[in-house]
């Protein structure tokens, strides 16, 4: 309880920086938006002007609805609005429409859904042991985790430079994990499922939830040394969780489902078509493992190992194409990927089962699969590291080990969203938002942990790397001969020297679960 | 949190908010045949790059001066010529005599933007935040704060980064001056703000202030010994610092005097557009520049300046003080603003920016009068098409303010430094209760007011027979605030001397 009121001392402070940061999301209007614009602006389209039957059949525009049922209908509500601002973009055929009343409906309808994640993040707050830290305000756990997460840098990019919907449907995510913290165990269950059908990338840390509800809420009891007490089994709970959340999927899928067309619409969900890699690579294995093919290949035509006429065309454009050929290690198949990932989650969950250390493990555990699928998932984006930085915030403010592996994942997850913002005038906004956020849970993280160190030396150093590699890549590099031979280097570089970063911190967290104390409750109580 | 990593942040705020802005619109994009202050920048790095010194103030073939001719001091001019030469090394046309003109890209936008960046970060940051960091007598958590607020002041960021203007750099010379006197090096303060003036004339509204401070310095310190020798040093330094910056004109006294028609431009009027000063306001009732003559206007502003002035300056001059300084410069400008000759609507910003040098001591009032102050260029930024920027940076710099200063706790009349002024009051009207709430209360209608005003200028057509009712409200509102302003201030800088200060502390 002490938490809570210490908190609600904040809720002057926590207003003031949700309404400063919602003001320089409306600042950033003007700036450049990415083909994600056109995307949703062709959604609102098709949603608003087709009957539901034809939303997963339209192929005009190659920006095909491809997300769940639910994010269809947002758009459809969203059209109703937008038909006061312009109504010329709710034509399917107005392809790459973007007149300013169709950026400014756009931009607001970002920037007011967030809403539920500001208020999402209200409750994660209200859930962090606010007892710690010093006498000023400005160094409360619960303060310093609101603005590491309203102020997020790459939430801030993607949504309202590059153009997303992220904001809100973390908000769905980080309410349902707030719920579980508060025990609301069917709230948090009811809203995940919903966020599924929102957008189904969140099936990535689906593992989590399934296992964390059954362990602590299907099993109502645990031996005294932790271990599972298969006696307190509790049916009804199985079955209030069950019908949860088959009724959100009836509810989202049941219309499709009953027009036959949920063949189509999971062709439409789950494109395997596409490549290893995503056009800029994302900093994971997949791109640490191409880079070693390349310059094993480079390596073998040098010193005559290989033969350069023997070799696949594409393999020496850099990341340009989708369908990469591997020309000395063996190619990855989509089933492989999928493999990998099962078997990289699979600890975690097991941790979490074996080991319960009540919802802190099992936010840990979302991290780790988060984690564990962008580092070895097919064809991932680099936006999708948000979902392992977002809520291993959480975390970051409790203890010190964590909150050194959040700024080690943070830095680079946060660095490689870089080239998703190519223009001019956006580079320096993007360097800004990106130091101010970094000095900022560095200082305050380091102010949190007075005694203890939060980076080893190694660690140190290879952060401060990275500045020397944005001059080199957006500074120098432009202006060497190379830029014309090799456009692709930089983002080769940074996916390459970021995946390091990021596998290091995947590892560093999957060594601090396995060691953590038992169940951190017992203590407290 | 350490001190460095709140500068740190404060700094990266406000240049992310300084970058943003830019984004939007400038003054004049795309309308021919004059465009606006950003072509005027932009048509000076040309006509400096491509012409000889001799010709820069000289209506010549090549340097039609009816088309934005320089009208600034030397130091703008050599500004101009540097950034001309940065222009010519990425693209030659964009300063290429004559054909130049009106040249509009994305690319050279970009590049006009970044050159005040590069001259706001060189120069007037570093001054604001080595003046918050070393303000004497003050908790760090104020420090951080008034370098937030002044960091986030909309004026400012409004005009140069939207409008586009260089205001910072004089504003920033003017804040070294200031930093500099504040630690007793007053040969680099006058030095500070020789430049200022030599950046741009408006800065001339300080100036009685510094020469008054510095002159009560010399007396005090006794006229026949040391206080002699300081005035001495002090001539000479300023007028070696004006003949280094004249010193391509000074070959010829008809260069001089060409510049100095070039900066005092009496023919224009008494005022331009619409301003939030006296004579826009009077000429509501009173068409002044109609039934006056010119000579009769002059002189007319002239008294009411100089009347207006001598209290502070007097009191400046005879106790000379830090804080004293502070408010002589906010109350001379205030009243060159409001009563001198040719006075644009962007003058404001030389009373807002000493006005944020105290915001510290006065945060309600202060808070209130830059809010004000931004109001009054509304008509301007509304023609730049910077409504959104400007609601933006409004809205956050009240929530900055309220927040950091908790500005609404901060209006009984200790912290309104009217103590004084109440306590005398008492004594003949025994009644009279407090300021307190009197201020709060006019605050909110102001601030209710404002945005009405906005509200109905950025959404609504006038009526056909008075099409400029929106912005001369606008400016009647503003300036009906700002008389108040100067009366407050005034107030508080004759009446409050050091013991109320004292007195505070104790209690």
């Amino acid at each position: 309880m002490a938490a809570r009121r210490g908190w609600c001392g904040g809720r002057g402070s926590f207003l003031a920086l949700a309404f400063g940061v919602t003001l320089l999301k409306v600042l950033l209007i003007p700036t450049y938006h990415s083909t994600d614009f056109e995307v949703h602006r062709n959604w609102l389209a098709i949603t608003h002007s087709l009957p539901v039957s034809q939303w997963y059949y339209e192929a005009t525009s190659e920006w095909t609805l491809d997300y769940p049922p639910f994010f269809a209908w947002f758009e459809y509500v969203l059209s109703h609005a937008g038909k006061y601002f312009d109504k010329e973009m709710l034509s399917v055929q107005n392809l790459n429409y973007s007149s300013p009343m169709t950026v400014l409906f756009q931009r607001l309808s970002v920037i007011t859904t967030d809403m539920l994640y500001i208020y999402a993040v209200y409750q994660c707050c209200s859930c962090v042991n606010g007892k710690r830290g010093g006498k000023d305000p400005l160094e409360n756990p619960p303060f310093v985790l609101s603005v590491l997460l309203l102020w997020n840098f790459g939430l801030l990019i993607v949504d309202h430079i590059h153009f997303q919907y992220n904001g809100f449907l973390f908000g769905f995510l980080l309410l349902s994990v707030a719920r579980l913290f508060q025990k609301r165990y069917l709230e948090g269950a009811f809203l995940f499922a919903v966020l599924l059908h929102f957008k189904h990338i969140y099936l990535y840390v689906a593992p989590a939830y399934g296992i964390y509800l059954l362990r602590s809420y299907c099993f109502t009891a645990n031996n005294p040394d932790g271990s599972l007490r298969w006696r307190s089994f509790s049916f009804c709970r199985l079955i209030a969780l069950g019908s949860i959340v088959c009724l959100v999927s009836a509810v989202s899928l049941g219309p499709f489902l009953a027009r036959g067309q949920l063949p189509q619409v999971f062709s439409r969900l789950f494109p395997f078509k596409r490549g290893l890699c995503h056009a800029y690579w994302a900093p994971n294995v997949w791109a640490v493992f191409n880079s070693i093919d390349k310059m094993l290949s480079v390596l073998g035509v040098k010193y005559q190992f290989l033969d350069p006429a023997r070799m696949p065309k594409a393999a020496m454009t850099g990341g340009l194409v989708q369908e990469f050929q591997h020309s000395v290690l063996p190619s990855v198949t989509p089933l492989a990927t999928l493999f990998c990932t099962a078997v990289s989650v699979l600890p975690s969950v097991f941790c979490l089962w074996f080991k319960p250390q009540g919802p802190r493990g099992f936010l840990r555990c979302l991290v780790l699969c988060a984690l564990s699928s962008f580092l070895f998932g097919w064809h991932v984006h680099e936006k999708a590291i948000l979902l392992a930085i977002l809520p291993l915030s959480l975390l970051s403010v409790d203890t010190s080990r964590d909150a050194g592996i959040y700024l080690i994942l943070s830095t680079t997850g946060h660095f490689s969203l870089f080239p998703l913002l190519f223009t001019a005038p956006e580079l320096p906004i993007k360097i800004l938002l990106m130091l101010l956020f970094s000095v900022y849970s560095f200082s305050s993280l380091k102010a949190l942990f007075r005694k203890e160190p939060l980076l080893n030396w190694l660690e140190a150093v290879y952060l401060t790397g990275l500045i020397p590699i944005e001059i080199i890549c957006e500074i120098v590099f432009p202006f060497t001969s190379w830029a014309q031979k090799l456009p692709f280097l930089p983002l080769l570089l940074t996916s390459v020297y970021c995946a390091l970063g990021i596998i290091y911190s995947w590892l560093k967290l999957y060594i601090s679960a396995f060691t953590e104390p038992l169940e951190v409750k017992q203590k407290e109580e | 949190m350490e001190k460095w990593s709140l500068i740190t942040i404060t700094v990266l705020l406000g240049l992310t908010v300084r970058w943003t802005v830019s984004l939007g619109p400038y003054s004049g994009a795309g309308k021919p045949p004059m465009y606006g202050d950003y072509e005027a920048q932009r048509h000076w790095q040309e006509v400096t790059y491509n012409l000889p010194v001799k010709q820069w103030y000289f209506n010549t073939s090549d340097n039609n001066l009816q088309y934005w001719g320089l009208d600034y001091p030397p130091l703008t001019a050599y500004h101009s010529l540097l950034c001309a030469y940065v222009a010519k090394l990425i693209n030659p046309g964009w300063i290429t005599l004559h054909t130049s003109h009106g040249y509009e890209s994305q690319s050279h936008k970009l590049f006009m933007r970044a050159s005040v960046l590069v001259a706001d970060l060189l120069v007037y940051v570093p001054a604001v935040i080595l003046y918050c960091c070393y303000l004497k007598e003050t908790s760090v958590k104020k420090k951080i704060s008034s370098a937030l607020c002044t960091l986030l002041y909309p004026g400012l960021i409004l005009i140069d980064y939207g409008h586009f203007q260089y205001n910072s750099v004089s504003l920033g010379f003017a804040l070294w001056g200031v930093l500099f006197l504040s630690y007793d090096f007053d040969l680099s303060g006058s030095i500070a703000f020789c430049l200022a003036i030599n950046y741009k004339q408006m800065e001339l509204y300080h100036a009685l202030p510094f020469f008054c401070y510095l002159l009560g310095k010399c007396f005090k310190k006794g006229l026949m010994g040391k206080g002699l020798w300081l005035l001495m040093k002090l001539a000479f330094i300023v007028i070696l610092s004006f003949a280094v910056c004249w010193f391509p004109f000074c070959t010829d006294i008809e260069q001089i005097l060409q510049v100095l028609r070039r900066l005092f431009p009496v023919d224009r009027g008494l005022f331009e557009d619409k301003v939030a000063n006296i004579w826009c306001t009077i000429s509501v009732l009173f068409k002044i520049k109609t039934f006056l003559t010119t000579e009769i206007q002059l002189k007319l502003s002239f008294a009411l300046t100089f009347l207006t002035v001598l209290p502070s300056c007097i009191k400046l001059t005879l106790q000379p003080s830090l804080r004293g300084f502070k408010y002589g410069l906010v109350c001379c400008a205030l009243s060159f603003f409001l009563f001198s000759f040719q006075v644009h609507e962007k003058s404001i910003l030389l009373v807002s920016i000493p006005v944020c040098l105290v915001i510290h001591e006065i945060p309600f009032m202060s808070t209130w009068f830059l809010l004000v102050s931004t109001f009054s260029m509304l008509p301007l930024l509304l023609k730049d098409g910077l409504l959104l920027s400007y609601t933006v940076t409004m809205l956050a710099f009240l929530m900055v303010c309220t927040t950091s200063f908790s500005i609404f706790e901060k209006t009984s009349e200790e912290d309104l430094q009217l103590k004084r002024l109440s306590t005398s009051i008492r004594r003949y009207i025994p009644w009279f209760k407090t300021f307190s709430k009197v201020m709060k209360s006019l605050f909110f209608i102001s601030v209710t007011l404002m945005g009405i005003l906005t509200l109905i200028s950025a959404t609504m057509e006038p009526p056909k027979r008075l099409p400029d009712l929106f912005p001369l409200a606008v400016s009647v509102v503003s300036c009906l605030h700002f008389l108040f302003f100067l009366l407050y201030f005034n107030i508080i800088a004759m009446w409050e001397s050091k013991d109320g200060r004292n007195q505070k502390k104790i209690s």
